[in-house]
This record gives C-alpha cells, sequence and structure tokens, in this order.
C-alpha cells in the first residue's frame, strides 16, 4: 500500500515483514529510526523477534552473526563509526559465509566529528566481501532489503549484504512508498533454511583457524561466488518484478537517456535523482547528456559498465566519498573497466563532491558537466569554498 | 513543482510541520518530500525543514534555496538569519508573532502573514506550539490545501485532548487569515 512515510520507518515496515528472528543494534548515535521502530513493534509484539539491545556496535554485528549462525535471519542497522567500529566482524560474517541483513544509513566519518551524509562509510569497507547495494529513493532502500535477503540466502550465494542509503537525505525523508504486503513478501521471501547451522544436537564449528593450506581458498571462493552473483542479480529482479510489479532491470546500474549521450555522468545513490533532473533540463534544451546510476558497488558490474558507455565520449564520475592519497573510489573502478579495451571514452574525469553533508545542488550538477571538458582532470572537488582554504600557522 | 522551507529551532516541531503537510498533500494526491536539515544536535539550535512538492514523484534532493513559501515558526530567528532569503517574486511568507512584529521591506508581490500562532496554540493546547495554528494559517495564506484535509491529517496524527486542541488551532489558523485576506 502507498503510504507518505519516512525513510527509517519504511525501512522498520519492510524488515519486519521479512521474519528476522534476531536483530541487534547499538541504540545511540549514529543511529537511526529504524532499529527504534523494530524495537518497538518487537515490545508491542507485532513482530516475532529477539531484539538484542547492546552497548557497542562490536557486540550488535558479534549478536548478530551468531544468530545467523545457528540458522535464523538476522538484521542490523549502523553508519559511520557505528560501523567502523564493527568492522572486524563485518569481515568474519562474509568470511563465515552467514546471509546477514544490514543497512548502512550513509555518513561521513570523523575527525572532524560530521554526523551529516557521505558514502565513505560504506564504501570503506569495500573489500569486506559484502554485497553493496545503493539505492536512490526510499522506494528502492525498501525493495532493495527484500532482495538483499533473497539473494544473501540463495544457496549459491551465501554472503551478507549491505544496503545503502544516503543518511538524512533518504533515512530522515519523507515521501511516498509502496510498502509491501506480507502476502507477497511471504511469497518472494520464504522463511531461511540454513544449509549449516550451530546445533547442539548436531554440532559443528564455524570460523576456525586455515593455515596457509587452507585460506587461500575460502578467498577465492568468495571472489567466484561475487563475479558470478552479477547474474544471480537480474534473475532476482524478474522474480521481484513478477511479484511486486516494479522492474530494476539487471540491479547492477540503471541507464538514464544514455542513447545518444555525448556526456554523462556516473553516481551512487539519492544524487542521481538531482543529476536527473538536470540531465532532463539539458535534454529539453537539446544537450545530449545522461546518467549511469551504479546500483551494485559489490560485485562490481564491470562488463555491464563497458557496455552501458563504451560509446560515450566523455564521462564524469562523482564521488561521495574519497580514497586519500589516490583516484577517488567509484572513478577508480570505471577507468579500470575501460583499461586495455578498444572502445570506451576519450576522457573519464573524476570529481567528488557531497562530503560531510555539503549540499549537492542541480548547479553542482552543471558545473560537474562545465568542468568534463576535452581536458580529463581527477582529484577535482566540486562546491569547495576557497576562503577556508587559506593556510594560517600560528606563530 | 513548490517548495516551502520551515525556520525554527530544534525542538519546536519543525519536522512534525513539516510532515503534516506532507501527509495533507499526499492525501490530495500529491507527491511531496519532507526533509529536515539539522544544525547542531540540540535544543533550540537554528534548523530548517523543507517540503518540495510536484505532481511526479520528486528526485530532486537539494536543500531549498529558491521558496515559494517560507515558515517562521519563531521570530526571534528573524533577528540573526535572513529568513526570507530566496524568497519567490510572488511568495508568500508566514510567521508567527504578534502584530507589532518588526518586518524586513519585501518586495511589491510578496505576501506576508503575520499569525498569533502561539497565542492560539497557547488557548487551544495549553503549550506555545504554534505548528497547527500555521499549517491552517499557510492553507488559507496559499490555497495549496484544503482545511478539512488538514483536519484529518491532524486528527490521525494526535489523539485525546491533544487531538481537539491542534484541530482548533488549524481553524483558528486558517480563520485568523482568512478574515485578514477580506
Amino acid at each position: 500500500m502507498k503510504e507518505f512515510i519516512e525513510g527509517s520507518h519504511a525501512i522498520a515496515e519492510v524488515i519486519k515483514s521479512c521474519r528476522p528472528g534476531v536483530i541487534s543494534a547499538y541504540p545511540i548515535t549514529p543511529q537511526t529510526h529504524i532499529v527504534e521502530d523494530l524495537a518497538q513493534m518487537v515490545a508491542d509484539g507485532d513482530l516475532k523477534s529477539q531484539f538484542v539491545n547492546v552497548e557497542s556496535e562490536h557486540s550488535a554485528a558479534s549478536v548478530v552473526l551468531g544468530g545467523s549462525a545457528t540458522g535464523v535471519r538476522v538484521y542490523t542497522a549502523t553508519s559511520s563509526q557505528g560501523l567502523f567500529y564493527m568492522q572486524e566482524v563485518v569481515f568474519n560474517i562474509a568470511g563465515m559465509r552467514l546471509p546477514v541483513i544490514m543497512t548502512c544509513a550513509n555518513r561521513a566519518i570523523s575527525a572532524p566529528i560530521n554526523i551529516w551524509n557521505d558514502q565513505q562509510d560504506s564504501i570503506s569497507l569495500r573489500d569486506s566481501g559484502w554485497f553493496q547495494l545503493y539505492a536512490e529513493n526510499n522506494q528502492e532502500a525498501v525493495d532493495f532489503h527484500l532482495i538483499a535477503y533473497r539473494l544473501a540466502e540463495d544457496k549459491r550465494v551465501m554472503l551478507p549484504v549491505m544496503v545503502c542509503m544516503d543518511g538524512f537525505i533518504l533515512t530522515h525523508g519523507m515521501e511516498t512508498v509502496d510498502i509491501p504486503e506480507q502476502e507477497k513478501v511471504s511469497k518472494f521471501l520464504p522463511d531461511y533454511k540454513p544449509l549449516y547451522k550451530l546445533d547442539p544436537a548436531e554440532p559443528i564449528s564455524m570460523g576456525l583457524l586455515a593455515d596457509p593450506d587452507y585460506y587461500m581458498e575460502t578467498r577465492f571462493a568468495i571472489q567466484e561466488t561475487m563475479r558470478k552473483s552479477v547474474g544471480y542479480l537480474s534473475e532476482i529482479s524478474r522474480e521481484f518484478n513478477d511479484v511486486f510489479g516494479r522492474d530494476y532491470k539487471d540491479l547492477l546500474v540503471e541507464e538514464y537517456k544514455l542513447e545518444d549521450a555525448e556526456k554523462v555522468i556516473v553516481a551512487m545513490g539519492s544524487v542521481c535523482g538531482t543529476i536527473k533532473e538536470v540531465v532532463d533540463e539539458q535534454r529539453a534544451k537539446g544537450k545530449k547528456v545522461g546518467l549511469l546510476k551504479i546500483i551494485s558497488y559489490r560485485p562490481f558490474p564491470y562488463a555491464r559498465i563497458y557496455e552501458a558507455l563504451k560509446d560515450v565520449p566523455k564521462v564524469a564520475v562523482l564521488d561521495k566519498a574519497v580514497s586519500l592519497g589516490a583516484y577517488a573510489p567509484v572513478a577508480v573502478e570505471i577507468k579500470s573497466a575501460f583499461y586495455g579495451k578498444k572502445k570506451g571514452p576519450k576522457v573519464i574525469s573524476s570529481f567528488v563532491g557531497g562530503l560531510g553533508g555539503r549540499d549537492i545542488t542541480m548547479e553542482t550538477i552543471y558545473e560537474v558537466f562545465r568542468r568534463l571538458s576535452a581536458k580529463e582532470v581527477n582529484f577535482d572537488f566540486v562546491d569547495l569554498k576557497p576562503e577556508l582554504l587559506k593556510e594560517e600557522y600560528g606563530e | 513543482m513548490k517548495e516551502i522551507r520551515i525556520h525554527a529551532r530544534a525542538g519546536q516541531g519543525a519536522i512534525t510541520t513539516a510532515a503534516l503537510l506532507g501527509f495533507s498533500y499526499f492525501n490530495e494526491g500529491k507527491y511531496p518530500y519532507a526533509f529536515p536539515n539539522f544544525g547542531a544536535a540540540r535544543m533550540g539550535a537554528p534548523m530548517n525543514a523543507f517540503v518540495r512538492v510536484d505532481s511526479d514523484p520528486v528526485r530532486l534532493r537539494s536543500q531549498i534555496y529558491e521558496p515559494d513559501y517560507v515558515i517562521i515558526v519563531d521570530p526571534t530567528l528573524l533577528r540573526g538569519y535572513n529568513c526570507f532569503s530566496g524568497l519567490k517574486e510572488d511568495g508568500v511568507a508566514i510567521i508567527n508573532g504578534k502584530e507589532d512584529l518588526e518586518l524586513p521591506k519585501l518586495k511589491a508581490k510578496q505576501g506576508v502573514f503575520v499569525v498569533p500562532a502561539n497565542e492560539i496554540a497557547l488557548r487551544n493546547i495549553g503549550r506555545p506550539l504554534g505548528n497547527t495554528a500555521l499549517i491552517g494559517a499557510f492553507a488559507a495564506a496559499t490555497g495549496e490545501l484544503k482545511l478539512e484535509n488538514l483536519v484529518e491529517v491532524v486528527k490521525k496524527r494526535f489523539s485525546g485532548k491533544a487531538q481537539e486542541g491542534n484541530i482548533q488551532a488549524v481553524k483558528e489558523g486558517f480563520e485568523f487569515v482568512k478574515k485578514g485576506l477580506k
């Protein structure tokens, strides 16, 4: 049913319909309303689940790791410093092939302290073995959680999924969302049946020591699964469309007005909506511009991106995160998708914007298109304030 | 597309105001996007909430710099901020304040409605939370929303005594502006 609802509340509603047996979270900043709502649902008896309130995100991640290992569907949410505090366990969850689902309400990283939105938190955990799906709006954020459970629990996959939604812009933004009906969710997402579980009746061990004779194969296995999952995403997307009537195509990217486009911006998350507005305005004036929205950052769909951009002369990648001392995180992937290939853009320029909640306006996007010229640029930040960049030293 | 910017201090209910306006637009078949912009996370800090609404789902995610409408929940903000910054040539401002409130000079076609929303709230709710009176005034001043619809939304949002008082506050805010327009 269509509702006017805050992003966080919408996520809590969809998680409820996914029927997790264990939910664990640290309830204080940088937390959102998502787990507050879920705790209320459990307390009110509307959701039969064990809600474990913990003293840190490290413990929250450990609780859902343990819960998942006992063969139960689990859920947690965090962002920013909280995600970093989880990091050790985040890698363990993937290494143990546990289908944990987490919402990352994307926020900036300290220092300086900043509670606002960018995507540095999840991007920094890109190598952990988790899938990462980025939502443009709250409908996508809701739907991607359903898809996340299906994907994670697929016997061919058995890996955790992080659904990334921009903090504040989406989590605290209210808009119209079609909340999936329970009946349809149950059809699309049946109860979780684990391959293996911790069970005193039939004891097994998980997450054991793997010495140099064994460790590398575990990493290779995850890499292979990630590679093949590019195809599984399309499969699950089709089934999702059959049940819910919303078509996310291959769930890897969304092409927006790319046919005949001469200048294209590549981006992830809610900023794609703002870019679409600018693309429409520019197209109305006869300018051949477009957007390539990346949904799946891990696995990164190199082949799909090659197909989408191979005939585009100029590409700008707009990152909402940085890799200090190197090319920006999404830009580096886009560039490598074309390395050594016959076809491809003449120019792939890299821009960084929106860090720490700096507002990305339509004017920001116009500026990116303006700076996208025949001369390739890297390390280019948009919307910097020059007056704040003057160096001053004490006596 | 219409854009509303709400100026308030944290704790004065700006998010609720944005939400109530959003629900009302939603009920009238529109696609609102209501969102806050927090400053420092403490009570009393100046903050904004926004509503952007269109007949299609809103994709633009930036804050609002050139609003069609401005709602000022706390008139003390007029001292330190230009709350009218970017207000459209024919924009409308609804201000919670007393009759003798000092206002900056506005453009010829811009409309200003000073509404004693806190007084209305005190009389009906017992607390100086003028938000519901302000949305009533907003509906009357702009013609954007129907009064019955606002009443329905407030009925759903509040319960018990607060419900009664807030419904009355919406109506009085609406009537105050209507009377002034005659």
